[in-house]
């Protein structure tokens, strides 16, 4: 079990690796990015100084070289942009995200679980129905549509709600909704699938034979089986809620991780950009690990292997 | 069209919900800006959100009265050309920094000459690189010398050019000038956080003689909401009270609320596509002045405005913005007329058109799709190839496109010296490289003398319009949506000065 996670942790890190000079190499195809510093109305010879002053002029693998060596050493470098350390303005952000992230991931499995399980336990009646019209919604409107719906309901019809902002427990409201109810779908629908799978097992004709009460057959012996493949999905769509939040972040004015990443590409802010990634890259490798052992304290199979 | 029925139902719904009046009620100031601001620390800064609030927080030599065009003493009292390259400041006297310190000649000698050192690397050296050293005569009086005789200096000096407490910057550095700056200016910062809002309260000590004039509005909340349709949605329910650069179709559908007031005002930026006569060697249509009349003249500038501009823009026929110093406007003009066209083209051997690129930055592609409609008319196809500004005018500067169209703002300086010298000057942004022109521009850009400038850049603007090295397209306006209650009105640079702004 040792060497197996010492294996998974060291392609993590080649993998981390590989992600991150791709980001770097990609931010030069895309453009100039002495240029974009200089923003708009930046001359040729405001592009030249900043080309020298932050040395886009060497060779690519020599510059990545240079910011890797940093990195070992723990240093993530200054923003170009805000001209402070990239750490603090990370630290800051990942809050927001964080924040929003494990709020929401929270709003979908309250939501999607006791819905899956429902709808597993009762396929095609009303209540199976009812949960594959939210599911359905859910997939097909569009992040940015919902948001500005809930604002001008809550925000502008009944004025009971902040639009923006992240400040407290009440800004959070409406985005957590927004966010959660986007993922909360596919987890609804798998949760749902393993039931059904579940239910249909030997084992469990056997529970009933049995005469075990069908509601312990249900919490203890099928949704364990039936939440194996949820976890990895719940692990994921946690990443993405990190890494993918940004168009809830938008409307909603929240400053997070998502928005930051977008905006220090635009900014071409390379160092920003670049520990925006490994952060996210380490993010993912992170969450598999953890649902990895949640599984394995699930299905002692999987612990056996 | 989405966004255009969101918007229709914000404006039906809020109807009935009734907007409160929370800004004026605690007399504080709500703004959204849609960009994040980098740092409140003047010299760093390039975006134009950010150079606004320093001009809430910092005061400079001198300011520009935008309804006279003259220079008015602002931390001086007054000011004199002692030759072509040195100007003195007599300094204001009993003007206080916001911690309380009085403003000194030694601030501002030591403030000039740290931010134009090439170390401390501004953001914009074109505001700082003409200056050679500012020395402190005595207590009251500092004198300015430059590199160069520079006309623009008052200019500079008006805005661009904030004064830093000497003492404050050199134990807190840059960036504690960057998490708590201090200025003279007519609001002090209260609060931050970093990029995304901003709280700043009225200065009690201000100068009473500031051209800026007293504060009125106790408190001003800056926030970045990246989202518009947001800002819309705040401006209704009363928890914002001023947002811009509205685009054209929503500035309509708001201006219907009766709690709202749209306003439009014509600004300095202008829109124009540049021809690069020496691409791939000079061996390309363009590179004859008859095509690139022809291209003028298939051009149905007015048409395309009305459509998809709007607001109070106006066309322009010279390589500047009319309302900025030296531009003259009456060089050749290229009337629409798509016939005229069609024979210059068949004149220059093209009666069956060409295939070319058009590359387009920070414009709507839609603007670049009616243009080049109008030239498939004369025959003449164009591809067009949107691009991020940061690599669009490497391409451009590196003589790898012939066609960019873009926009240009001038930093908000009413003065040619900042558009028709950057591009057709010799510059590094100049790829038309005229001789005649650059040696005409340069004599300009170092002239102090305003009657031969204008004459120079008179000169200069009609070679571009008979060689057609552009075509100038348009001046852009911008729109404000604002709380109906509240005074404060846009001026052609950009820079709003939301320290001017009031109740009614």
């Amino acid at each position: 079990m040792l060497q197996y996670t010492l294996r998974r942790l060291a392609s993590a890190v080649i993998l981390m690796l590989f992600v991150s000079f791709v980001a770097f190499a990609l931010v030069f195809t895309a453009g100039d990015p002495a240029a974009s510093i200089a923003g708009e109305g930046g001359t040729a010879a405001d592009a030249e100084r900043i080309r020298s002053v932050y040395g886009f002029d060497r060779p690519l693998v020599l510059q990545y070289a240079s910011w890797l060596g940093r990195v070992l050493q723990g240093d993530l470098g200054q923003s170009i942009y805000f001209n402070q350390p990239v750490t603090s303005i990370l630290i800051e952000r990942f809050q927001a995200t964080m924040l929003l992230g494990v709020l929401a991931l929270c709003f979908a499995l309250l939501l999607a679980i006791p819905l899956g399980i429902a709808a597993g336990r009762w396929p095609n009646s009303i209540v199976d129905r009812v949960a594959l019209l939210f599911a359905v919604v859910g997939q097909a409107m569009p992040t940015f549509w919902f948001a500005l719906l809930l604002i001008i309901l809550f925000s502008v019809t009944f004025p009971i709600l902040p639009t923006s902002g992240g400040e407290t427990w009440r800004h959070m409201i409406l985005p957590t909704i927004v966010l959660g109810y986007f993922a909360a779908p596919a987890i609804m629908r798998l949760t749902r699938s393993g039931m059904i799978a579940a239910l249909e097992t030997d084992f469990i004709r056997t529970a009933r034979a049995m005469g075990i009460p069908s509601s312990k057959i249900l919490s203890s012996y099928a949704l364990r089986n039936a939440l194996l493949p949820v976890v990895s999905l719940a692990a994921a769509q946690f990443g993405f809620m990190l890494a993918g939040s940004v168009v809830v972040e938008s409307v909603f004015a929240i400053h997070g991780a998502g928005r930051l990443v977008w905006e220090s590409i635009l900014r071409s802010d390379l160092p920003t950009i670049q520990a925006l990634v490994l952060c996210f890259s380490m993010f993912y490798v992170v969450l598999t690990l953890v649902a990895d052992i949640i599984n394995a304290w699930l299905d002692p199979r999987i612990r056996d292997a | 069209m989405i966004r255009r029925l969101l918007i229709s139902t914000l404006v039906a719904t809020a109807c009935w919900a009734g907007a409160a009046n929370a800004g004026k009620d605690d007399n504080t100031l709500n703004v959204a800006f849609t960009n994040e601001i980098a740092t409140l620390d003047n010299y760093q800064e390039s975006g134009r959100e950010g150079l606004i609030l320093a001009r809430l927080l910092y005061d400079n030599l001198v300011s520009k009265n935008l309804e006279t065009g003259e220079f008015e003493p602002e931390l001086a009292e007054s000011y004199e050309l002692i030759s072509d390259d040195v100007i003195e400041f007599k300094i204001r006297q009993g003007v206080k920094f916001h911690n309380g310190e009085t403003l000194t000649a030694d601030d501002v000698a030591y403030t000039l000459n740290l931010v134009s050192s090439p170390e401390y690397n501004a953001r914009y050296q074109i505001a700082v690189e003409w200056i050679d050293s500012v020395e402190k005569v005595d207590e009251n009086t500092v004198r300015l010398k430059m590199t160069h005789p520079y006309p623009l200096a008052l200019e500079m000096l008006a805005g661009n050019l904030p004064i830093y407490p000497k003492a404050y910057y050199e134990e807190a550095g840059p960036s504690g000038m960057a998490t708590k700056p201090i200025g003279s200016g007519p609001y002090k910062l209260v609060e931050q956080t970093q990029g995304v809002r901003f709280v700043l309260e009225k200065f009690e000590d201000y100068f009473e003689d500031s051209p800026k004039g007293m504060p009125s509005i106790d408190r001003i909340v800056v926030r970045i909401l990246p989202e518009a349709n947001t800002q819309y949605a705040e401006l209704l329910n009363g928890s914002l009270d001023w947002i811009w650069r509205v685009p054209p179709d929503d500035a309509a559908n708001l201006e219907r609320q009766p709690s709202l007031e749209v306003k439009s005002a014509e600004i300095m930026r202008f829109a124009y596509m540049s021809f690069n006569p020496q691409f791939n060697g000079g061996d390309t249509p363009i590179a004859d002045a008859r095509v690139r009349r022809a291209i003028n003249h298939a051009i149905n500038r007015t048409a395309i405005k009305d459509a998809l501009v709007g607001g109070a823009s106006q066309i322009i026929n010279s390589a500047c913005n009319p309302i900025q110093f030296g531009c003259a406007t009456d060089v050749t003009e290229y009337e629409y007329d798509p016939d005229k066209a069609r024979a210059l083209l068949a004149e220059a051997g093209y009666e069956s058109g060409f295939t070319m690129d058009l590359m387009i930055a920070s414009l709507p592609t839609v603007q670049a799709e009616a243009i080049a409609a109008d030239l498939a008319r004369v025959g003449i196809t164009l591809n067009l190839n949107p691009q991020q500004y940061g690599s669009a005018v490497t391409t451009w500067r590196e003589n790898r496109a012939p066609l960019f169209l873009l926009n240009w703002g001038s930093y908000g300086v009413g003065d040619v010296g900042l558009s028709t010298s950057q591009f057709f000057g010799g510059t590094g942004d100049d790829v038309v490289k005229n001789p005649e022109l650059i040696k005409i521009l340069q004599e300009a850009d170092t002239s102090m003398d305003r009657d031969r400038r204008a004459e120079l850049y008179a000169d200069a603007l009609e070679i571009i319009a008979d060689e057609a090295y552009w075509v100038p397209l348009w001046t852009y306006s911008v729109f404000t949506a604002q709380n109906a209650d509240l005074e404060l009105s846009l001026q052609p640079d950009e820079f709003v000065q939301i320290y001017s702004a009031s109740w009614k």
